[in-house]
């Protein structure tokens, strides 16, 4: 309740204000905290799925480069892997369920489907690809995937997340109108 | 404001504490529960509608579509080449046998002669394709009912398996191996006694699973006497596989319409078949099939040997066409019947090709199985039905 018993605007809850400024060691403590224990929410929805599988099984075992794979929920996780075609039907789960996820967060597309479509590029019902919907940091292609290239798409996005500023990945995004010029009146016929 | 108050189910012990307002009085009013789409086991995108009375399942409607793909129009515009690639991934886990179901059918109507190499190099790929299929599903079964080990067994001799498969075809999970009119190519030199090698190791690594899992307490009474099937059902739903076959429906297409060289393996290939229908008996069911295709694929192998060398495969003319007509084509895949209806006009794609799969129908039974039981024994009963979400959707 406001002063006036009224609604009071609370500002947009923002990630890392301080990590901007934060000294670079301790910048790089944060990264090294995060980027060896992710813990991944597996999007299986086709056949990638199965590899997904693999890859956390006793041969792989992505557990080792500090990928968890028990989060019960989005809601609990860092990562989350897209593995299979996403249909027009899913997609608004993907969406919903990449929005539940607390940030910092970060997504990998695991295959041909989820990276463009793949061989079902042209059907009636299916994305071309996961990232008109999320935004992908990693993408890793085959059909499926063997796993040891999501080993090799994970160590990928432990780089981009050691290298990172969550103050500049989280910057404020300036309003669309700051970018554009004001429209101008049409010119005056005679 | 408007606001109501509602009870949604009563716990089972309400009933005993003997209160003015028993359960029985208490107005109560189902609650609908949402599973899926998705969820975390291993199941994919199946979504269920549960109406529920407590803890009691009053309806159950599965709503599928979310994994639609539209292969069926794309093979449409797919020449015969091409559409093996579709076809080997609506079901991912069997995708040998989905393609060899389009090969035959394409064959069929070319009239086309395969040659005996091909035949039983592809039969042999089939029964490890099968072995793969189940071992999955031995592993993620347990899984849902709480056995974490049995999996990693499971995973464990289906690497070994995925290692033979990819020697000889390139491929993990989708081969691409069959081509029309033969395989692909050659198998490779000493490739049969690896495949001998792993096979042998698979049959002792079966044991580990079957000793973990089959025989332990708590197993069997969350899957004795829990979502029975009865032979009526199955008839039909048009339910088909090592479900059918728990049921005591005694049908297999490799012994009762063989295709490939099934015919001649008539003494190694024994249909498993149980009378109970319950969970335990669908799992038991796969672990048997699996003792079985080893069976199988040893004695293809014994027969690859000795054959004289030759030709795997047909020269193919530059544009394959299919006559005019049409053919149904169906096999005995991993999971239940799977079934192609192609149409041709003579061009080089298929008017039409319609596709039957095992678990649309397997799935489509829940309706009538699920009321009545425990939201917990749901997982049991989902899980023992064994279905891929590709297969359902397509």
């Amino acid at each position: 309740m406001g002063v006036n018993g009224g609604p009071v605007d609370l500002p947009d809850p923002r990630v890392g204000a301080l990590s901007r400024v934060a000294p670079k060691p301790v910048r790089y403590v944060l990264n090294w905290g995060r980027r060896y224990s992710l813990w991944v929410f597996n999007f299986g929805l086709a056949c990638c799925a199965i590899e997904f599988i693999s890859t956390s099984m006793s041969r792989h075992d992505f557990i080792r480069f500090g990928v968890i794979p028990f989060a019960p929920g989005p809601r609990q996780a860092d990562l989350m892997v897209v593995s299979g075609t996403v249909s027009d039907k899913m997609a608004p789960a993907v969406r919903r369920l990449y929005e539940q996820m607390p940030d910092p967060k970060y997504v990998i597309s695991f295959g041909a489907c989820s990276n463009s479509g793949g061989p079902y590029w042209d059907s009636y019902c299916v994305t071309n690809g996961v990232d008109q919907i999320v935004p992908v940091d990693v993408y890793v292609p085959g059909c499926p995937p063997r796993p040891e290239a999501l080993l090799h798409g994970i160590v990928r996005l432990q780089e981009k997340i050691a290298g990172e500023s969550l103050g500049e990945r989280y910057a404020p995004v300036p309003p669309a109108a700051a970018l554009a010029s004001p429209l101008r009146p049409a010119p005056e016929r005679p | 404001m408007d606001i109501s108050e509602r009870t949604v189910g009563v716990g089972a012990g309400a009933a005993q504490t003997g209160d003015a307002v028993s359960a029985k009085d208490m107005a109560t009013e189902d609650m609908v529960l949402n599973i899926g789409p998705q969820h975390p086991s291993t199941h994919g995108v199946l979504r269920l509608r549960l109406r529920l009375d407590g803890e009691q399942i009053v309806s159950a409607e599965p709503i599928v579509g979310y994994m639609h793909r539209g292969a069926e129009k794309l093979f449409e515009v797919r020449d015969y080449r091409q559409i093996v690639v579709l076809a080997n991934r609506h079901d991912w886990l069997s995708a040998f046998a989905n393609e060899l179901g389009v090969v035959l059918a394409v064959e069929r109507m070319l009239g086309m002669e395969v040659p005996e190499r091909a035949t039983w190099a592809r039969t042999l790929l089939a029964e490890l394709n099968r072995v793969l299929n189940h071992l999955m599903f031995l592993g993620s079964y347990p899984l849902e009912m709480g056995a974490i080990t049995p999996i990693f067994y499971a995973f464990t001799e289906r690497e070994y398996l995925q290692a033979v498969m990819e020697e000889v075809s390139g491929g993990r999970m989708h081969y691409m191996f069959n081509r029309v009119g033969g395989l692909k190519e050659e198998l490779p030199a000493g490739w049969t006694g690896r495949a001998r090698a792993t096979v042998a190791e698979v049959r002792h690594g079966m044991v580990r699973v079957e000793e973990i899992i089959h025989g332990n307490e708590i197993f069997r009474a969350r899957t004795r006497g829990v979502g029975v099937l009865t032979r009526e059902q199955i008839l039909q739903y048009g339910v088909s596989g090592p479900i059918a076959r728990a049921s005591g429906v005694d049908f297999d297409l490799r012994r009762d319409e063989p295709y490939l060289a099934y015919g001649e393996l008539g003494d190694v290939l024994r249909v498993v078949t149980r009378t109970e229908g319950d969970c335990h008996a669908r799992f038991s069911c796969l672990l048997d099939q699996v003792a079985v295709s080893l069976n199988l694929a040893d004695a293809c192998l014994d027969r690859l040997e000795a054959l004289p060398p030759g030709p795997i495969n047909q020269r193919l003319p530059k544009v394959l066409k299919a006559p005019e007509g049409h053919v149904y084509q169906w096999t005995e895949n991993p999971l239940g019947l799977n079934g192609y209806f192609l149409v041709s006009r003579g061009e080089k794609t298929p008017w039409r090709m319609k596709l039957r799969s095992a678990s649309f129908n397997n799935v489509q039974v829940l309706k009538e199985l699920l009321p009545g039981n425990l939201v917990a024994d749901m997982i049991a009963i989902l899980g023992s039905m064994f279905f891929v979400v590709g297969d359902i959707d397509k």
